[in-house]
């Protein structure tokens, strides 16, 4: 089974190979590049670390978070995993019907986030951090700037799942396809966690 | 592109399939990875002439005091270039060329795990290399070294786009190198033939492993630094920017050190993803010639795997005079003691393979004894500037160029040597000439020692790197003049290559299935390979699987009672060379040619030449940037539309 | 080969729902530790745990790792593990150990 994509079997199956270990290559797949990805964002958020405390001038970040705010868009993408996990067990018991409603919820909890990201920027914006006036502006901005298109990426690949189960190209036998997208997203949330904690709640 | 001829041109997806078996467009839309690694070694090799005129350009100029053969800019564009060329358009691409062209083989395997991905790879690779050259064509060449220390890099101190082609070439070179990566690891992960456990894998496929580990850990750190030096060169910001963004405006506050940091966190698992493949190619080389199984099997894999884990630990030895605290430095100082040994271990076990073996003496054994001799010089050196006290005396001296080379070229150009030796009958179905081999050794050989042995010595009196020329009277005359001897000597070592390699494919003799009585499964297959590789997959019952088949008494103690390797037909070759087999009635799992991977890699091409458009400093040529990423993305569409392979017409 | 890999026993929608739970309560509990000026000194290590926490629920539940093949969970948590040596070794780097002189 499990080739490469999830086309029909294109040969008679008594000369399609086994994968060695039984697990299927995409998603070996795409825990190597989550393992990579902790790589790039552990780069991002050091070089956020490393000039905490030093930075010079204000506004700097701290001065202008809104805790409050970003706690509750912070609870939106960590919902929008439950939301993920549904939709996943959904198409696992081959329910189509709420596969759709929970991969549309997936994405619009991530719309939401990433809404109320373009907001927090343009207030940040307004109140003075910007990206090239001091060290803490940069790295504030270009990490979780990153780390909002790495959201945006993993709601546009939700919505084609979307679409394509709109269509009535989802079933049952598809779940790996929901399986591996919901990896990507969850990843973005624990990153999402992480970044939270790390540069908005920790004191210094 | 056998299969595709028993099929009409099918439709499926947004474009035809392409069906060409032959000609330009079968290898522009060639997903084949036996046609991939040719492409990245016929690619490579193109830039090795070039990074090796860069160097000679070099040699000539420093070849006596106040020369002004080349001025300081040029100089350090030649030096830039020639760094960064080495390294990533030369050493990572030939290694890359024998993953795809020897790894599926070796395991046992039709293809890689993701064809089109590895396709998209080569022509990224391509994109980068030519994105990284471009420079040259309007005389902005980077010039900061390939190791672009801030704040030489910032717009202040570097206001010429030179450095914008480092950054974006380079960035897309790592796309291309992840890419590949994550291939090799899944494919040799999923994709073994059955009874090739881990621990039975040929050692070659164990370092592609490794190093594929090591790409897939380092390389998202230099594109996070990279991406940092973007924003800081083309949007203001202020990552490794000391110096206030405007006049007037407060101080930026950014580390220099930062940009070091990041960068050798990188690029010293770079300098093992360089070595690891080579000693691969070597661990196989020695025990054909030796005719003896490696010795220490075991501890070799170990040896590699802890060096994945330990080249995480040691990057600020690159970093001793910059200030790091005591503790920092010994722990720096410890940990790159520490790599040595595993290193060691290995150089143990190539030389107890050896002892006591019949060698043969032929070009791909003499390759791989040089890279023996030659790395564990380059090792040694190594460890002394371990020591940070010596060290601080070494630094940006010729001990530390020394010292580079004889593990890089001493090291993996000679081990690549090998691999092209050993190898090129199994590619092209021809022997390289045993004798032009010999001489090519020994031109290369001697003129490798002439050209970098002295710069030990010239390091050790004081003669600094990276520096255009140098005052007559400080001693340095002799050993810069035999060092420049020596380059050209390596020199007529690649012509006299590129003969035998012409030479070779017109009238070499044909090599058959298994010209040095190999070990491994990429001798029981006809030689150049179907295209399919293997009839039958194949079965394996131990290491060194095709030794065990034929001289049980040299596999060593893993004489097992099946049959060592299965197949309904035995050894393949009869069945698979003729042409019969070409009309797809085997129905063996080959994936189509697609046009996808090459639009991909061009709409990469377009992107990173918006970056460039822009770094001119009008940020609306970002849309540029825009198209391309939008013909990446289209491109990514139309090929998960596209099934991997055709449904055969019957 | 071993193609039958147990479909994996993944938790159902109501163990999904109590992870929430979990989670949501770990957020409001730090959300509420960072305004209690009485915890600031201990606020490092108590955000810190309860962000691991909150990590590991997700990576162990959601991303199925608890019940998955293990192959997945080396290939990640080696990365994840480099990132934090390096992360930490950074901290120290910058900001803990003495530089040896001061420019
Ligand atoms: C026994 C193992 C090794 C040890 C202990 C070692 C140690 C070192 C140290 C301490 C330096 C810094 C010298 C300085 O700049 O002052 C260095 C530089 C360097 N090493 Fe190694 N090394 C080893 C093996 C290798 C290998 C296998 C490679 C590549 C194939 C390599 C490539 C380089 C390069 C390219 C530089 C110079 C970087 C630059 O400044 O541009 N080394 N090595
Ligand atoms: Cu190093």
């Amino acid at each position: 089974m499990q080739q490469v994509a999830s086309a029909p079997p294109a040969h008679p199956p008594t000369h399609v190979e086994e994968p060695s270990t039984g697990l299927n290559n995409r998603k070996v797949l795409m825990w190597a590049f989550l393992g990579s990805d902790c790589m790039f964002f552990g780069a991002l958020i050091v070089s956020y670390l490393v000039y905490r405390g030093r930075w010079q001038g204000h506004p700097v970040p701290t001065d202008v978070f809104d805790i409050p705010y970003t706690s509750v868009s912070a609870f939106a993408l960590l919902m929008s995993s439950l939301a993920m996990v549904l939709a996943l067990a959904a198409i696992q018991r081959g329910d189509i019907r709420r596969l759709k409603i929970w991969l549309l919820t997936t994405a619009g909890l991530g719309l939401v986030f990433i809404g109320g990201q373009i907001f927090e920027f343009t207030t940040f914006g307004h109140e003075g951090l910007t990206l090239g006036g001091n060290t803490g502006g940069t790295t504030f901005f270009v990490l979780t700037g990153f780390h909002g298109a790495h959201v945006s990426l993993g709601i546009a690949w939700l919505l084609s799942l979307f679409v394509q189960a709109v269509r009535g190209q989802m079933a049952q036998a598809r779940s790996l396809d929901v399986e591996i997208a919901g990896l990507y997203w969850h990843f973005v949330d624990i990153v999402w966690i992480i970044i939270f904690t790390v540069v908005y709640l920790i004191p210094i | 592109m056998a299969t595709a001829t028993a099929r009409a041109a099918p439709r499926a997806g947004i474009l035809a399939r392409p069906v060409a078996p032959m000609g330009i467009w079968s290898w522009l839309t060639t997903i084949d990875h036996k046609r991939i690694g040719i492409l990245y070694e016929l690619t490579a090799f193109i830039f090795f002439l070039i990074g090796g005129l860069e160097a000679l350009l070099m040699r000539s100029q420093l070849v006596q005091p106040d020369n002004t053969l080349l001025g300081p800019g040029q100089y350090n564009a030649l030096f830039t270039m020639h760094g960064t060329t080495m390294i990533f358009l030369v050493v990572m691409p030939l290694s890359a060329a024998f993953f795809n062209y020897i790894v599926p083989l070796q395991i046992g395997a039709r293809d890689v795990a993701f064809p089109r991905l590895n396709a998209f790879s080569y022509w990224v690779f391509l994109s980068g290399g030519v994105l990284m050259n471009l420079g040259f064509l309007i005389g902005a060449v980077p010039d900061m070294g390939w190791f672009a220390y801030s704040p030489l890099t910032s717009s202040q101190f570097s206001p010429s786009v030179g450095v914008d082609f480092w950054v974006v070439g380079l960035q897309v070179l790592g796309v291309a190198s992840l890419a590949a990566a994550f291939n090799f690891l899944v494919t040799i992960i999923q994709m073994r033939a059955p009874g090739l456990s881990f621990m039975r894998m040929p050692l070659f496929t164990w370092t592609t492993f490794v190093t594929s580990i090591l790409i897939v850990l380092a390389f998202p750190v230099i594109a996070v630094a990279l991406i940092e030096l973007m924003f800081d060169r083309l949007f203001g910001s202020t990552f490794f920017n000391v110096t206030p963004a405007a006049a007037g405006a407060a101080a930026a506050g950014g580390d220099p050190i930062l940009w070091q940091h990041l960068f050798w966190v990188f690029a010293h698992p770079e300098v093992y993803i360089l070595i690891l493949p080579a000693m691969g190619i070597v661990s196989e080389v020695v025990p054909v010639f030796s005719r003896k199984p490696l010795f220490g099997y075991p501890f070799m894999v170990y040896a590699v795997v802890s060096i994945a884990f330990l080249s995480f630990t040691v990057w600020a030895h690159h970093m001793f005079t910059t200030g790091l605290s005591a503790i920092a430095m010994s722990f720096f100082a410890a940990s790159t003691m520490l790599i040595a040994v595993p290193t060691g271990i290995k150089i143990f076990n190539w030389i107890s393979t050896l002892y006591g073996g019949s060698i043969a003496l032929k070009a791909p054994a003499m390759f791989a004894l040089g890279f023996i001799a030659m790395f564990t010089i380059g090792g040694l050196s190594g460890v002394m500037h371990a020591s940070p006290p010596v060290d601080t005396q070494q630094q940006d001296t010729y001990f530390v160029v020394a010292h580079l080379h004889y593990v890089l070229f001493g090291g993996s150009i000679f081990a690549l040597f090998a691999g092209i030796y050993y190898w090129w009958p199994k590619i092209t179905g021809r022997l390289l000439g045993d004798g032009l081999g010999q001489l090519q050794f020994w031109l290369m050989f001697i003129g490798f020692n002439l050209t970098f042995g002295p710069m030990h010595f010239l390091g050790v009196d004081g003669m600094p790197r990276r520096v255009y020329t140098y005052s007559p009277g400080m001693g340095w005359e002799l050993w810069n003049v035999v060092a420049t001897i020596g380059a050209f000597v390596i020199g007529v070592s690649v012509l006299v290559f590129i003969f035998n390699a012409f030479k070779s494919l017109r009238t070499g003799e044909r090599a058959g299935d298994d010209p040095w009585d190999g070990m491994t499964l990429e001798w029981t297959i006809p030689s150049p390979p179907p295209h399919y590789n293997f009839v039958e997959i194949p079965t394996v019952a131990g290491r060194n699987p095709l030794w065990l088949q034929k001289h049980p008494e040299l596999a060593g103690r893993h004489v097992p009672g099946a049959d060592p390797i299965a197949t309904d037909t035995g050894h393949s070759g009869s069945e698979g060379s003729g042409a019969e087999s070409h009309d797809g009635h085997h129905a063996v799992h080959v994936p189509d040619p697609s046009y996808w991977p090459l639009f991909a890699g061009a709409g990469i091409f377009v992107a990173g030449f918006g970056v460039l458009l822009s770094a001119g400093g009008n940020l609306s040529l970002l849309a540029v940037t825009g198209v391309g990423l939008f013909i990446v993305i289209v491109s990514i569409f139309g090929w998960s539309l596209e099934p991997v392979n055709e449904p055969v017409q019957a | 080969m071993s193609a039958h890999q147990p479909e994996h026993a993944h938790p159902g929608a109501q163990q999904y729902i109590t992870i929430a739970a979990i989670l949501t309560f770990i957020t409001l509990v730090e959300v509420s530790v960072y305004y209690i000026a009485a915890l600031r000194p201990v606020l490092l290590p108590v955000l810190v745990v309860l962000s691991a926490g909150k990590f590991a629920l997700v990576v162990m539940y959601y991303m199925h790792l608890k019940f998955d093949n293990r192959l997945f969970s080396g290939m990640f948590l080696f990365g994840l593990a480099t990132a934090l040596f390096t992360a930490i070794a950074f901290i120290f780097l910058f900001h803990l150990l003495q530089p040896r002189f001061v420019t």
